[in-house]
């Protein structure tokens, strides 16, 4: 169904606009790429949940993922050389039908697998063994879990989200996740709302205090990252009137230091159909590369020092501590 | 016309423009106070909201909830907060009542 945004958007995403420009905050100075260490690959907007925050606007009902062409693709790209971390993303990424036959062979490629786990998809059909198939594989898995309360969790994820999430933690934690010093299992907190995030180590702590005493689960590390105002999430600021006030937050919060080390200067960003994007929130914006390449005919070299195409939404990424996929960047 | 009006939160800053280096002072001990210390940001924040509400500031509300939404508090932790503040609030007029024993007890057979 769609949303009266969607309707107001007339098939464009929308794209915030803040009081002084994102440009025009650095000085009117491209930001460039570093290095690119990274392929970020969203293998498609497939997911058995449907948050409110989704940047993605991913939920069961959508059908673009990602076909064996554009998998082999990536494949062929991490064989190349020069990458180091493959970082799958969605959607819920184990959804699509080639997700194990990508991670299998990336791994034959010596770079490290990252997975962004959403936790609940291990309940759906034929995915039971996640944990053991992440564990076989060494995959580092990243999760999604905005608070310790289950009311909290709930009403941005979905009603009984928390419940099944702390299920899959103790089972994720039972293969050695968490526990194991190559098994890593690191959580993603994000704001229920229109605020800022806490400092990292500070609400780290209360995870770990709070998920050890109530469930007995441990993990190794919690992202602290910035609701991106775009798609779903900047539907529900425009709905609930916080939009003017959430982006002037933003501004007032931006850091300079955080501009360093922005995730979209050291990696790239891969679509479904193999389009190439500075970070998955371009990719939502549909803001591809300058130079509009794809994962067919990518030249690793000349990408490494692109300017990086920018809009207003990046002041989610360089508020306070800064917010990138590894959460703070300061 | 409101007496309040949420854009002049924006506006602080205002009270400067006729006694600037009273408004600079301030706010140096402001935002001093505000700084981690041997108490945390979360619970200055706490502080903070319990005391905006027990001074029934409207901007000073608004502010800290943020900031203790900001600091990783919830709403279950900040309305213990706010309770406590509220009870010591109500016992300080109730304590009062003692010295209304003792004006009845001054003058009482």
């Amino acid at each position: 169904m769609q949303t009266l945004i969607q309707i107001e958007r007339d098939g464009k995403p929308a794209i915030p606009t803040a009081s002084i420009g994102f440009h025009e905050k650095l000085g009117g100075v491209a930001l460039r790429a570093q290095t690119i260490d990274t392929l970020q690959v969203n293998v498609g907007k497939l997911c058995n949940q449907a948050c409110k925050h989704c940047h993605v606007d991913a939920s069961p009902k959508r059908t673009e993922i990602m076909q064996r062409e554009v998998v082999d693709a990536c494949l062929e790209v991490l064989r190349s050389g020069g990458i180091t971390t493959l970082d799958l993303t969605g959607g819920a990424p184990e959804m699509i039908p080639d997700f194990r036959y990508f991670v299998t062979e990336a791994v034959k490629s010596n770079v490290k697998v990252i997975v962004r786990h959403n936790i609940t998809v291990m309940f759906e059909d034929g995915q039971a063994d996640l944990p053991e198939f992440f564990a076989a594989n060494h995959v580092e898995v990243v999760s999604s879990l905005p608070y310790f309360v289950a009311a909290k969790t709930d009403a941005q994820r979905g009603t009984g989200v928390f419940d099944k999430s702390v299920e899959g933690l103790k089972r994720l934690n039972a293969v050695g996740y968490g526990i194991d010093e190559t098994l890593r299992l690191n959580l993603v907190y994000n704001p229920v709302g229109a605020f800022l995030p806490p400092e990292q180590s500070a609400i780290e702590a209360d995870f770990k205090r709070e998920l050890l005493q109530r469930y007995g689960i441990v993990f190794n590390n919690l992202y602290a990252i910035t609701n991106m105002p775009i798609a779903r999430y900047l539907d529900w600021l425009r709905r609930t009137n916080n939009e003017e006030a959430y982006m002037r937050k933003l501004v007032s919060a931006f850091n300079p230091a955080a501009v360093d080390g922005l995730m979209c200067r050291s990696l790239i960003s891969v679509d479904w159909r193999g389009n190439l994007y500075d970070c998955d929130f371009n990719q939502m914006l549909e803001l591809k590369v300058e130079s509009a390449e794809t994962i067919f005919d990518l030249n690793l070299e000349s990408l490494k020092t692109r300017a990086i195409v920018t809009a207003d939404h990046c002041y989610g990424c360089t508020a306070g501590s800064g917010s990138s996929c590894g959460g703070t960047v300061v | 016309m409101h007496y309040y009006n949420e854009d002049d939160l924006g506006r602080f800053g205002d009270i400067a423009k006729h006694k600037p280096e009273l408004f600079e002072k301030f706010l140096a001990w402001y935002q001093a106070c505000q700084e981690e210390g041997a108490l945390s940001k979360r619970e200055k924040a706490l502080i903070g909201l319990a005391v905006a509400v027990t001074v029934q500031c409207p901007y000073c509300i608004d502010a800290y909830t943020n900031s203790c939404l900001e600091n990783g508090s919830n709403m279950e932790q900040m309305t213990e907060a706010m309770h406590l503040a509220s009870a010591i609030r109500g016992g300080a007029s109730l304590i009062h009542g003692i010295q209304s024993h003792n004006a009845h007890d001054k003058v009482s057979m």
